[in-house]
């Protein structure tokens, strides 16, 4: 589904060169979850970024679901990332101004779904993750675990065929961290949702098909 | 789409309520000045009390001689209206009228200041005056040098009172006597051509009529028998002055023009130097001005605001929103703003022309909003927001996603 060859992540500043990512390659099954690990720093989220087409490798080839991301317009991976993949953020990333609902609807924005659609179908994404009696309350007024829920059926809203959470449960208790995590693994089992997920948490880790891990930009696991 | 951009504006105004206060101020003080500024403009420009035959009309403001070290610019003399406008052969009618003259009167205990014209018989066809009471005097009483007097109602009113006839009456001004012939409505003081308080035949002011000087007291209306007219009489008064000798030794060259209306409105003083251009220039930089810094102003907050809402940038591009797309989102977003200020500020100009109007800062001048400064307030309110919107929109279609989530 994903396939990351010989990626390098270089970041450049006057004076320094820093070696993000070094040679990674990785093939992630459509359907599988993977769980990627690593110290602080060591490029876990820089991975993801990049596997999510929101920033650039330095060099080496990416292909997903078959199509080389190389070249790509501007406009074109607007149209993949919106058609493809959808996001968890550590921090959510709501917009405080907009309901639950128009938050969840966000996705469907970007393709010709009709108003009445694209209500029907934000409400069934917040039916799946438990928050069908939150539907016009602003994020503000939502607990950690409730705004992630709402992140994850804003992810799933589109039905993408892979989601790449950063730190999902980063913010979260260890219940509320688990509520997620079971969603999540609800997503994969019953969609068949390809997840690729970083994480500091080991228990959490253990719960998907497979491990990464990272150190100092290099997979080391 | 169009909705949750409108909810995201609104939203975004109430959040920053004085970012919002700034903008909307600027935008709505600025559009209301530029109404008032039209309102205005339009008055000058398009009221034509008494002036209704204006497209008929050529306007002669003055004539100056010039020489190497000296020069001298003034009105008309009788007798170069007798010589050289009389004898023209393309218009239908000369009317002429000296500039106002002030003067104090005492009646029943109280001071009034009078404005006093003195005019020939035919400004009375050429302009159309409404007569409240009476009618005008005629060539013949003109000729007679019968001292009547055509007054304005707010100078009947001053002088003989209210709901009180005048016509018949005597009025002094410049300590003669004159009989009332005839009341009109008010004229405008922006129509400084022709308003005053008092008419009066040019023959009871005993100026000669003879002589060979140029320079006199006198302006004057050359009217067609219709529009089309207009090109050649400029033609044969050209032709006229081109034949003009100078008075004087001292002269090399003799100047006077017969102006379409808002060509002689801006003709004043030095006829070489027509004030035509100076005035432009000044309303258009003056209008550049006003648009041009609430525009940078506005610029200036919405590049702000850019960086509060990185993170809505960055999830709008990570679900699908090309650049393009945000770029049209704040742009609209933008106009939903000035719009908004564009409503406020009509509301302002609306009590800006009230308060002008009831102190009467200018004298039976009453401004109104008329349709047309409306539909241009709303489109300077629409070239407000493309102009403050696309620069910001398009400097925050370029943030990185990844530097925008950290941000």
């Amino acid at each position: 589904m994903i396939k990351l060859h010989n990626i390098e992540k270089v970041y450049r500043t006057d004076t320094i060169e820093t070696l993000a990512l070094n040679g990674i390659s990785l093939d992630i099954q459509k359907g599988e979850f993977l769980s990627v690990m690593g110290p602080s720093g060591c490029g876990k989220s820089t991975l993801l970024n990049i596997m999510g087409l929101l920033d650039e490798p330095s060099s080496g080839d990416i292909s997903i679901a078959g199509e080389k991301i190389d070249r790509m317009s501007d406009q074109q991976l607007a149209h993949f990332r919106n058609k493809r993949l959808g996001f968890i953020f550590q921090s959510y990333h709501l917009i405080n101004d907009l309901h639950v609902l128009d938050n969840v609807e966000l996705p469907l924005l970007y393709r010709k779904v009709s108003a009445k659609e694209r209500r029907r179908l934000a409400t069934q994404a917040l039916e799946k993750v438990g928050l069908s009696n939150r539907l016009k309350h602003f994020p503000t007024q939502l607990s950690g675990g409730q705004k992630q829920r709402v992140a994850i059926a804003r992810a799933i809203v589109g039905e993408p065929e892979i989601i790449l959470a950063d730190e999902p449960t980063g913010n979260l208790d260890s219940a509320m961290g688990n509520e997620i995590m079971d969603i999540l693994l609800q997503l994969n089992s019953r969609d068949k949702t390809t997840i690729v997920m970083v994480t500091h948490d080991e228990v959490m880790a253990k719960k998907t098909h497979r491990l990464v891990r990272l150190f100092d930009g290099t997979q080391v696991q | 789409m169009l909705k949750n951009y409108f909810k995201i504006a609104i939203a975004i105004l109430n959040r920053r309520k004085f970012f919002t206060f700034v903008s909307l101020f600027g935008i709505s003080f600025t559009l209301a000045t530029l109404l008032v500024l039209t309102a205005f403009i339009e008055k000058i420009v398009n009221d034509d009390y008494p002036d209704r035959k204006r497209a008929r009309s050529l306007y002669l403001t003055g004539i100056e001689e010039n020489g190497p070290q000296s020069m001298v610019s003034s009105s008309l003399s009788l007798s170069y209206i007798n010589r050289y406008l009389k004898t023209m052969k393309t218009p239908v009618d000369v009317g002429y009228y000296t500039a106002r003259v002030g003067t104090n009167t005492y009646h029943a205990g109280k001071k009034i200041g009078i404005a006093f014209r003195y005019v020939n018989g035919s400004f009375w066809n050429i302009l159309d005056f409404d007569f409240l009471e009476g009618k005008p005097f005629d060539a013949q009483q003109v000729s007679n040098r019968e001292k009547v007097t055509v007054i304005t109602e707010d100078l009947r009113r001053q002088y003989f009172g209210e709901d009180v006839q005048a016509v018949g009456q005597l009025i002094e001004a410049d300590n003669q006597q004159f009989r009332v012939a005839g009341v009109v409505k008010n004229v405008p003081g922006t129509t400084y051509f022709f308003s005053g308080d008092m008419y009066i035949p040019y023959t009871v002011a005993n100026e000669s009529e003879t002589g060979q000087s140029y320079h006199g007291e006198y302006n004057a209306i050359l009217l067609g028998a219709s529009a089309h007219d207009l090109p050649a009489m400029q033609t044969e008064y050209n032709n006229v002055v081109g034949r003009l000798k100078p008075s004087d030794k001292s002269y090399d060259k003799v100047l006077s023009y017969a102006d379409y209306y808002s060509d002689a409105y801006l003709r004043t003083g030095n006829m070489s130097k027509p004030l035509k251009r100076w005035v432009y220039s000044v309303i258009g930089g003056f209008v550049f001005l006003l648009l041009f810094l609430p525009s940078v102003n506005l610029v200036n907050i919405n590049l702000t605001r850019i960086m509060e809402r990185s993170s809505e940038i960055a999830v709008r591009k990570a679900f699908g929103a090309s650049s393009n797309t945000l770029v049209y989102q704040f742009v609209v977003e933008n106009i939903i703003l000035t719009l908004l200020g564009g409503v406020v500020g009509c509301l302002l100009a609306v009590v800006m022309l009230y308060i002008f109007n009831q102190a009467a800062i200018l004298p039976h001048v009453t401004l109104h909003l008329n349709p047309v400064v409306l539909v241009i307030g709303l489109i300077t309110c629409l070239v407000f927001g493309l102009v403050s919107g696309v620069y910001p929109a398009w400097r925050m279609s370029r943030l990185a996603i990844v530097k925008a989530l950290k941000a």
